[in-house]
């Protein structure tokens, strides 16, 4: 698959701090690229420095093979974007938006179609203003998507939405990128990134972490597996500690707490089984992006 | 879902953009009311209710025949081009800059200059039509000659627009945010009246005051239109006032101006 945006040693700093450190990341032609990371962490200056709309002070940047200042008005009509601060007039209506945003480009979509296809088909006569969020939310990514971009950038999509709302936004995207489209998510929501992104770029403090895909972050981490249960008779610790899998076990009240490596359940269960034992209440959680994501950027999490 | 894979066959020139991009612009402003109601609205209220005043249609001293009411009728031109380019305008440029109208624009090929043009383009031809109403109602209506010099008043009206727009992009470039520029807007609309002779004739102001009305912009302006409607094409002064207002706030808008 062919590069679709590379960004090698990125560099950017505002006045009083460094935005971004430095930042180095490929994206790939039709995946879901995600740029995770909490408040602050250069996330959106990244993406605005691939937009063109910043200039970085030092690093490359080629998006579709075009330097984002340089053939900015080539770039534009090639890269979709939603930005996070980006309104439209109070009372301009979903369809004169559209039908306007549609008209800037040389080849655009049907937007009569996008606006189906995203539901805003009854609102084509209200005002921007009287949207709900989830509304706004979704005429934002219409506009991104009006002049039928080979890429598009999504800034924080589902901020702000209801989870029944950002589930319809979640398959939206999934729509949107089996039609040919390359997505850049940045997102600060672990269950966002683990549902959509087939590829992340864990971003802490303006430097990238890690790039892997969800699962394979999970697995960087080596965060353990804890099991849960209490036991149908009293129990000798001693039978689990003893247990290669098993690196520690811990009681709270009548609970017991075993934690260990992917095999650790099995090996468990196994030796109560063995000695008649009945795991009750039995819970067993599995790692997380979210701890994966603790782990790698040093436990700094993102604030919500 | 394949919303991507129905792309139009239109191929979309930029003529055609910018052009949509103007009737929204207009769209909205007359949407957005403040225009109409108090830039055209209003003073053309003024107009009628003073129209039927019958003290107004005596003479004014020094002003070559004119009556009070014959005064007025520039200067509520004035106040409809005041009220559009310095409240109107920036107002909502500041807005849209706020809000991050013009960031948007910015990742699309037309770029939020454009947005900028088309604003000013709306005003204008608002305030051209406001300006070819409140003529025919004062001459229609009340039976206020037109102007007696045309080709004057049509090139003070023209820079007298300049100048206004020109301040209004200045008021959007240096206020921080959509208040700010509503309330500098307000704040210079009413002494900047003044000058024109909203409350008292220029004719009528002391010397020290006709001094000072005739180097702000609607004092040059109603000036201009003093001496067109008396048949005169304008004299150089008030004429060049306007033009330096136009280009000098043109350039100090540039050079400040800030999209985000």
């Amino acid at each position: 698959m062919p590069a679709v945006i590379e960004v090698r040693d990125l560099h950017k700093r505002y006045a009083d701090k460094v935005a971004v450190e430095d930042v180095s990341l490929t994206v790939q032609e039709g995946e879901i690229f995600g740029i995770l990371g909490p408040n602050g962490a250069g996330k959106t200056t990244t993406v605005e420095c691939i937009a063109g709309l910043r200039t970085p002070d030092r690093g490359e940047i080629t998006v579709c093979g075009l330097d984002p200042r340089r053939d900015r008005a080539e770039l534009t009509r090639r890269l979709g974007v939603q930005l996070q601060a980006g309104q439209l007039p109070d009372r301009l209506q979903v369809a004169e938006a559209l039908e306007l945003y549609s008209s800037f480009y040389p080849r655009p979509a049907d937007w009569r179609a996008l606006m189906h296809g995203l539901g805003l088909a009854d609102k084509a006569r209200t005002g921007y203003a009287k949207l709900s969020g989830g509304q706004k939310q979704r005429l934002s990514i219409a506009l991104a998507l009006v002049g039928n971009p080979r890429v598009a950038i999504l800034d924080e999509l589902t901020t702000g939405l209801d989870p029944q709302a950002r589930r319809d936004t979640w398959d939206l995207i999934e729509g949107v990128r089996s039609s040919g489209v390359t997505i850049v998510l940045v997102t600060h929501f672990m269950e966002e990134a683990e549902r959509l992104c087939d590829r992340l770029a864990l971003i802490d403090a303006g430097r990238v972490v890690a790039v892997d895909t969800p699962a394979g972050l999970t697995e960087r981490a080596r965060i353990e597996q804890r099991i849960q249960f209490r036991p149908s008779r009293p129990l000798d610790e001693r039978l689990l500690t003893s247990l290669p899998e098993v690196s520690g076990v811990t009681r709270r009240g009548e609970l017991v707490v075993v934690s260990g490596n992917d095999n650790a359940l099995n090996a468990v269960t196994a030796v109560l089984a063995r000695n008649r034992i009945v795991a009750e209440r039995l819970r067993v959680e599995q790692a997380s992006l979210e701890e994966a994501f603790v782990q790698l950027t040093g436990g700094r999490l993102g604030s919500s | 879902m394949s919303v991507l894979n129905t792309a139009a066959p239109v191929t979309a020139t930029h003529g055609s953009a910018t052009w949509r991009l103007i009737k929204a612009e207009s769209k909205l402003s007359i949407r957005d009311k403040v225009g109409p109601l108090w830039g055209v609205g209003c003073p053309l209220i003024v107009l009628i209710i003073l129209g039927v005043v019958p003290a107004l249609k005596e003479p004014v001293e020094a002003a070559g025949g004119l009556t009070y009411f014959d005064l007025y009728v520039p200067v509520l031109i004035l106040f409809n081009l005041a009220i559009l380019a310095m409240t109107a305008l920036p107002t909502t440029l500041a807005g849209y800059r706020e809000n991050g109208v013009l960031r948007r624009l910015q990742t699309t090929p037309i770029g939020p200059a454009r947005v900028l043009s088309a604003q000013l383009v709306a005003n204008f031809a608002i305030a051209l039509v406001a300006t070819i109403l409140f003529l025919a109602v004062a001459g229609l209506g009340f039976g206020v000659d037109l102007p007696r010099h045309p080709v004057g008043f049509v090139l003070s009206w023209l820079l007298a627009a300049a100048a206004l727009l020109a301040i209004g992009l200045l008021i959007t470039a240096l206020a921080p945010g959509r208040g700010p520029a509503t309330a500098i807007g307000t704040v210079l609309f009413f002494p900047m009246m003044f000058f024109a002779g909203l409350w008292v004739p220029v004719a009528q102001m002391p010397e020290v005051l006709q001094t000072i009305s005739h180097y702000t912009p609607l004092g040059a302006g109603m000036q201009a239109f003093q001496e067109a409607y008396l048949g005169h094409f304008p004299s150089a002064l008030p004429l060049l006032t306007l033009a330096a207002y136009a280009v000098g706030c043109t350039l100090i808008a540039v050079r400040w101006f800030r999209w985000e």
